[in-house]
């Protein structure tokens, strides 16, 4: 890593969600929804479809405004930042991958890297392929997204969000649109992340993962944390009917 | 008999050809693709600023870019070359004196615009939402996005139609000579047909025609080539080399991603 990437990130950070509500017209999504996920723990976000799970990730790095409420980094309220500078510091995976297809896998990393960061082509490649390096996908690099496998390219978005380092990643939904034998690679690179001490906010239909990699697991129906604990707890344990009747049908 | 004769004759007379091939090779093919290129290239520019420009959330640009393809859409192209042509000619004497060619080809070239910005718009919008959702995720503005991601991959999926329109420009260019040229100026229609009035033979316009084929049929076969390679250069889903014959290792932890992090 170079010293200017290193000087960008102060590291993993706290997140917090402090009332927040978002509306689409009449459509009320979240209702006061508040989420806190401390510094290098990763918190796995439940719940059925429609719950607003995608919507609460997106409030994080202000892809979608909160109507009312406040988010907080590292205690900090960033709705006055420039959203373009919070996102920086802020990685995200999607569940449809959402690599640039019209570009190499090396040259999805050194994008950010060149036009965000300032880095030149030489050096933007080197950070860029210690990433692909780090997800295992190094060999690909001249490859288009096109002729990877879902498993792979999801890899190379994560590659593409650590190689800004990110004080949080988030995941919406990121082994969702994968063949089953593909998912797991995808589970282990979050796992190790998880464990390296990033602080990761995950939407997740992945259970198992839920409950063997989260540090504290929230259940959001309708709008608010329903439920919100240790994983072991909450799966082992659960509180509320919403929440039992939910488990029931996905486990 | 003589009367099929003298109909070949009309339209095929090789030696009416020969004597007008010179004058269409040298001055009329280099004007004619003069013009096409640089109302082309012209086209092209502005074409993409409007279509970004239909394509922006706030109205003060959506507006005028759509009122400026339904009126250069709407006009027939003589109109405006005779429009631009005659009407700026005072304001062209003054820069460039009395050459109607920069004239020719911004009429031409906004024209073209007009078309290329709707091709353009149609491409940036068929690029899906999760495109320019992730590249504003990594820290994009609306406009690095567009310009970096979006309209790259737009662009490219409407190339055979921006073809078309090089071919519409190839034609079109003919019309200049509404604006009048001199005889160096002139490009292959108007050769063809100087050739052809002073002689009461058709055989230059007839030779104007192939030249005109000769350009534009290649073309049509590039549009093709273009779109055969666009559809099915498209990797097949769930079919790429290797499945997976490098998944990820489960473990142990991998410690350049996770000191990549801090």
């Amino acid at each position: 890593m170079t010293p200017s990437l290193l000087a960008a990130s102060a590291g993993p950070t706290s997140v917090s969600l402090k009332d927040v509500h978002v509306s689409f017209g009449r459509n009320h999504v979240l209702r006061g929804l508040t989420l806190d996920v401390a510094a290098g723990t990763t918190t796995c976000v439940i719940g059925p479809s429609g719950s607003g799970k995608s919507t609460a990730l997106r409030v994080v790095n202000r892809l979608l405004e909160p109507t009312s409420g406040d988010v907080l980094l590292g205690g900090r309220s960033v709705l006055d930042d420039d959203p373009d500078r919070l996102r920086q510091h802020i990685g995200m995976v999607f569940q449809q991958f959402n690599l640039f297809p019209h570009r190499t896998v090396l040259d999805n990393v050194t994008l950010a890297l060149r036009h965000l960061r300032g880095l030149g082509r030489d050096e933007a490649e080197q950070v860029a392929l210690a990433q692909l390096d780090a997800v295992g996908l190094r060999h690909k690099a001249s490859s288009r997204p096109g002729r990877l496998s879902g498993g792979q390219q999801q890899r190379v978005a994560i590659a593409r969000a650590l190689a800004l380092q990110p004080r949080v990643m988030l995941f919406d939904e990121a082994t969702s649109a994968l063949d089953p034998e593909l998912v797991k690679g995808v589970l282990s690179l979050m796992a190790d992340l998880a464990s390296g001490g990033m602080t990761m906010l995950v939407v997740t239909h992945e259970m198992g993962f839920a409950r063997e990699v989260a540090d504290d697991v929230a259940f959001l129906d309708e709008g608010v944390v329903v439920e919100h604990g240790r994983p072991a707890a909450l799966f082992g344990d659960p509180q509320t009917e919403r929440l039992r009747r939910f488990l029931s049908r996905v486990l | 008999m003589d009367t099929l004769r003298t109909v070949w004759e009309t339209f095929f007379d090789a030696s009416a050809m020969r004597e007008a091939l010179p004058d269409m090779l040298t001055i009329g093919l280099r004007n004619t693709l003069v013009l096409a290129l640089a109302s082309a290239a012209l086209g092209t520019g502005l074409g993409l600023v409007l279509a970004t420009a239909g394509l922006a959330r706030t109205r003060w640009l959506r507006w005028p870019a759509r009122l400026y393809t339904d009126v250069f859409r709407g006009l027939p192209v003589a109109v405006t070359i005779l429009l631009v042509g005659v009407g700026l000619a005072p304001v062209g004497l003054a820069l460039w004196g009395p050459n109607p060619y920069p004239l020719g080809i911004l009429a031409l070239g906004l024209v073209a615009a007009a078309y290329m910005g709707e091709i353009f718009r149609s491409g940036i919008q068929s690029v899906e939402g999760g495109q320019l959702e992730a590249s504003r995720a990594l820290g994009f503005s609306h406009w690095q996005a567009m310009r970096l991601v979006i309209v790259p991959q737009g662009v490219r999926r409407v190339l055979p139609a921006w073809v078309n329109q090089l071919i519409a420009l190839v034609k079109d260019s003919s019309l200049v000579y509404f604006l009048g040229l001199l005889a160096s100026q002139r490009e292959l229609f108007r050769i063809g047909q100087d050739y052809a009035a002073n002689t009461g033979n058709a055989s230059a316009l007839v030779l104007a025609g192939l030249v005109y084929l000769a350009i534009t049929v290649p073309l049509t076969h590039v549009v093709n080539a273009v779109d055969r390679r666009l559809r099915e250069g498209r990797p097949t889903d769930g079919a790429p080399e290797d499945a997976d014959l490098d998944p990820y290792p489960s473990s142990p932890l991998t410690a350049a991603a996770t000191g990549a992090a801090r």
